[in-house]
């Protein structure tokens, strides 16, 4: 029976204040001040969709044997690239490209409930990324309703956490918000209507039809995972269909805002990690239609090895109330960057695929002699009492914890947060690197703290649209 | 078993240009500079010069390529002309080849120019440039400062030092080359500082305010060498000759290896212990008069200190702020201001270095000849290494300091004169 196999979740450790932006904006628009509470994660400079995506996937493949993953979807409506598979950059940073098959869901806000129910058709284990990170205009509610955040969910047969009872879907060209080709921000109809004939006529029918497939009726769902930034409208559905008010889950808004495509796995993946053996969760995914899926969670959910998940990204956090500083962070302004900014950062693709197990999966060497680990890998071993000529094996670096052997936080390099931060990073059981950091606080830096990696943004060449990503050290503990 | 160079060769003249922001100067205007003080100096033509060497690091801001922008410069009779790059030792490195050249014999007389015209890039501190197709994918985004600036988080955590002690030792070290450099009428920077001005400067980079690094200067230092023998038949009698000259580029160990503690320069130590074992120095700290150091920052200094093995490991911060390496000190360190003061543009800083020695160990250092003129001088230039074992080894990858990668040229200078009364052993008659 296919089910939940394993799950993990990543919420960036940045949290834009919303009061600050209601503060910046609210001359303009005064109707703003109601929405000032809370506070909703914003991706750092060097996070994106892909990156976060990469993420939520080593949570969710936490002490889960990667070989066993046969293919990989990709949900967003924020991919970095139009023509590129985002997937792709996803598996290879994972290190498991080479032998599955890989898949970008986009174009609408149930892309990760759509990819998550096609999954569970395939049968063979599938690990389902669902990522978001929404431009937003200034001033604009959406700005304070967003959140940036990612999921990921392996699923197929086998040992489940949380087995599939069923799926129902509808489909519906129904035009709540679009956004076009040409265009970088959302277009929006009027929220009542929306309320009214979009989530009040299209969602129950779907939870009906779910709720009948499974043999169950509302009151036996224990945990009600529907997105919906519009005020009680998960209820009204809930209360439509007979589920108790006590099952509607929180949908995360004064912590985090709505994911976009991503949210409705955040919120599974958050009841997942909440939930007892035998509850029941119904996850909804709504755009142009909407999705609905049961689960039944297994004794096994209790003996999965412990992970972050949402609840562990909700308290690794940092509030930021620099409003402007989120502008800049998604170029909604155009900042000062003085010529050090000015360097071209033209890529050479040739490059990149010759060193792709580096760049992207942050594979080093072993030296099958003398057993030294060394990252980058070479044809002569670094070990000066060995030194053997191409004894080196691939071996993977991004989950070694590793601790600052030297640091500096430099403010005159160029960096879109400064003070860039970088150093010596010492790996645990050899090798080492000079690596830039992320998510760190400059004063805090110290010699002997640990780290670990994580995938970011290394540099965005502005001139050709391209992104470049690499790995960085952030603090181990947060 | 190889020779070396100990006494086979001598300066005949040197020259250098008044570094600093020469906005009115080309390369070749300052090359030229420093080539007629060199010339005078060593009362030759130029027609008499075999071969030249011309060091340049960053070539692409103005000198250009290859030896044909000095050819071009100094009108030089169609001799051989080779261009050096090795990061800050690149001075050393055109003065390494003359002089390689003349102890060898291929030359009778050999040039050896630096020069860096740096100030075209509309901004203080280094020129910002692609690090190269593969590293700038996964280098560090590191500047010249960040890099070094990591000297000091290791040194603290090695020795246990407070973070004030070593700042404040940073500080003496920059406020010692301001006094100095103030005597100085070719030094970029020539105002006297005092602590307080250095510890509450803006911070460059942790924790490196902006005394705590060196001027980014134009600039040219040329030195003229020949044997000895030719030297005397020329009229010269107060020879100074090259007793050691050493290079350590590192293979990347420090960087990818397990064992360094990023507070130390590894190749400073490997190359200064060689350097003195064939100029003969049993006690560093004792039997040299004069050092001329790689003082990009005043953490460079401070660690090179030790590396040189004239203070005790851990005991730089004492020694510095005891003074003993100020103009007046046991053993002054930058007499000239340094690359601090003096500035730093960079292929010319190692052929500073030794016009400043061979001036002072001449008595003509002017306001700041040193009391006694010195026996035993010492000059050390670091270069992070250019040399790639493979591409996915970047073994230069952390440039800079603590990251890896440097190189160093210890070179050690002695002059013949009546003043040192035991006869320099095995130098030809």
């Amino acid at each position: 029976m296919a089910g939940i196999l394993a799950f993990g979740a990543y919420i960036p450790r940045l949290r834009l204040q919303r009061q600050a932006a209601v503060a910046a904006n609210s001359w303009f628009n005064p109707a703003l001040k109601a929405q000032a509470k809370g506070e909703r994660a914003i991706c750092n400079w060097d996070e994106d969709a892909v990156t976060m995506a990469v993420e939520a996937a080593r949570d969710c493949l936490t002490s889960f044997d990667r070989a066993s993953v046969k293919s990989l979807q990709f949900a967003s409506t924020t991919f970095p690239f139009r023509d590129r598979l985002n997937a792709g950059i996803v598996a290879e940073a994972l290190n498991i490209a080479g032998g599955i098959a890989a898949l970008d869901v986009a174009a609408t806000q149930r892309a990760g409930t759509s990819a998550l129910m096609a999954a569970l058709a395939g049968g063979s284990p599938t690990l389902v990324v669902a990522s978001e990170k929404r431009r937003t205009k200034t001033a604009s509610p959406l700005e304070l309703t967003t959140g940036d955040g990612a999921a990921g969910l392996v699923v197929g047969s086998g040992k489940a956490v949380a087995t599939l009872l069923a799926t129902a879907s509808r489909t519906a060209d129904f035009i709540d918000h679009y956004r076009s080709d040409d265009q970088p921000f959302d277009y929006q109809w009027e929220e009542r209507w929306i309320r009214d004939e979009g989530y009040m006529k299209l969602v129950p029918p779907v939870v009906a039809e779910a709720l009948a497939k499974a043999q169950l009726t509302g009151a036996d769902i224990t945990h009600f995972c529907m997105p919906c930034t519009l005020p009680r409208v998960a209820a009204m559905v809930a209360k439509t269909t007979g589920i108790a008010d006590t099952a509607v889950r929180d949908n995360l808004h004064a912590t985090c805002g709505e994911a976009g495509a991503a949210h409705a796995l955040i919120m599974l993946v958050h009841a997942l990690e909440q939930a007892k053996s035998g509850d029941r969760i119904m996850v909804v995914g709504f755009g142009q239609g909407a999705d609905a899926l049961i689960f039944q969670v297994t004794a096994d959910a209790a003996k999965l090895a412990p992970r972050i998940a949402v609840s562990g990204h909700l308290k690794r956090r940092k509030e930021e109330t620099s409003y402007s500083r989120f502008l800049a962070f998604n170029n909604l302004v155009e900042i000062e960057k003085g010529m050090r900014g000015d360097v071209d950062k033209h890529t050479a693709m040739s490059s990149v695929w010759r060193n792709r197990a580096l760049l992207t999966s942050f594979l080093g060497g072993h030296c099958t002699k003398c057993g030294t680990l060394q990252i980058p890998k070479s044809n002569i071993c670094v070990n000066p009492n060995c030194n053997a000529m191409h004894t080196q094996e691939p071996h993977p670096f991004a989950d070694t914890p590793g601790r600052i052997n030297s640091y500096t936080a430099d403010r005159l390099t160029f960096s879109p947060s400064p003070p860039a931060c970088y150093g010596m990073v010492q790996f645990e059981g050899g090798g080492r690197m000079m690596l830039d950091f992320t998510d760190v606080d400059a004063d805090t830096l110290e010699v002997g703290q640990p780290m670990r990696m994580m995938f970011r943004i290394k540099d965005y060449d502005a001139q050709r649209g391209f992104t470049r990503y690499f790995w960085k050290a952030a603090p181990a503990n947060t | 078993m190889a020779s070396g160079i100990k006494d086979k060769v001598a300066i005949l003249g040197m020259g250098c240009s008044k570094f600093g922001e020469r906005w009115d100067k080309e390369a070749d205007d300052l090359m030229v500079e420093a080539f007629e003080e060199a010339l005078g100096d060593a009362g030759i033509e130029t027609k008499q010069i075999n071969a030249a060497w011309l060091a340049t690091a960053i070539e692409e801001q103005h000198v250009g390529k290859s030896g044909v922008p000095l050819a071009v410069a100094l009108r030089l009779p169609y001799i051989p002309v080779t261009r050096v790059e090795n990061y800050c030792a690149s001075g050393t490195e055109a003065f390494r080849g003359a002089v390689y050249a003349v102890a060898s014999g291929a030359a009778d007389i050999a040039l050896a120019m630096g020069c860096e015209k740096l100030k075209d890039t509309g901004y203080g501190g280094l020129p910002q440039r692609s690090r190269g197709v593969l590293n700038s994918m996964s280098w560090a985004n590191f500047s010249a400062p960040g890099a070094f600036a990591q000297l000091a988080a290791a040194y603290r955590a090695k020795h246990r030092a407070p973070a004030e002690d070593v700042k404040r030792a940073m500080a003496h070290i920059s406020v010692k080359s301001h006094d100095n450099g103030a005597k100085n009428a070719k030094a970029h920077l020539r105002n006297k500082i005092n602590i307080d001005t250095v510890l509450q400067a803006p911070v460059v980079a942790e924790p490196l305010g902006l005394y705590d690094c060196c001027g980014v200067s134009d600039g040219a230092a040329c030195a003229i060498v020949t044997t000895p023998e030719i030297a005397r038949s020329l009229g010269k009698t107060d020879l100074i000759s090259v007793k050691a000259l050493q290079l350590s580029v590192s293979n990347g160990q420090e960087a990818q290896y397990n064992a360094w503690d990023g507070s130390h320069f590894v190749t400073t130590r490997t190359a200064s212990k060689r350097a003195y074992h064939e100029a003969g120095i049993r006690d560093p700290r004792t039997d040299i008069s004069l050092i001329e150091v790689h003082d990009c920052f005043s953490v460079t200094e401070l660690v090179t200190m030790e590396d040189l093995y004239i203070s005790k490991e851990g005991e730089a911060v004492k020694d510095v702020l005891d003074g003993f390496y100020d103009a007046d000190g046991e053993l002054p360190c930058q007499i000239d201001g340094g690359l601090k003061c003096f500035g730093h543009p960079i292929g010319a800083s190692g052929l500073r270095m030794i016009y400043e020695i061979y001036l002072q160990m001449q008595g003509r250092a002017g306001p700041r000849q040193r009391r006694d003129s010195p026996r035993f001088a010492l000059t050390t230039t670091s270069a992070a290494s250019r040399t790639r074992t493979s591409a996915l080894s970047p073994s230069s990858a952390n440039m800079g300091n603590s990251s890896n990668g440097l190189s160093r040229t210890p070179l050690i200078l002695r002059p013949r004169t009546g003043r040192d009364s035991a006869p320099i052993r095995g130098l030809p008659r």
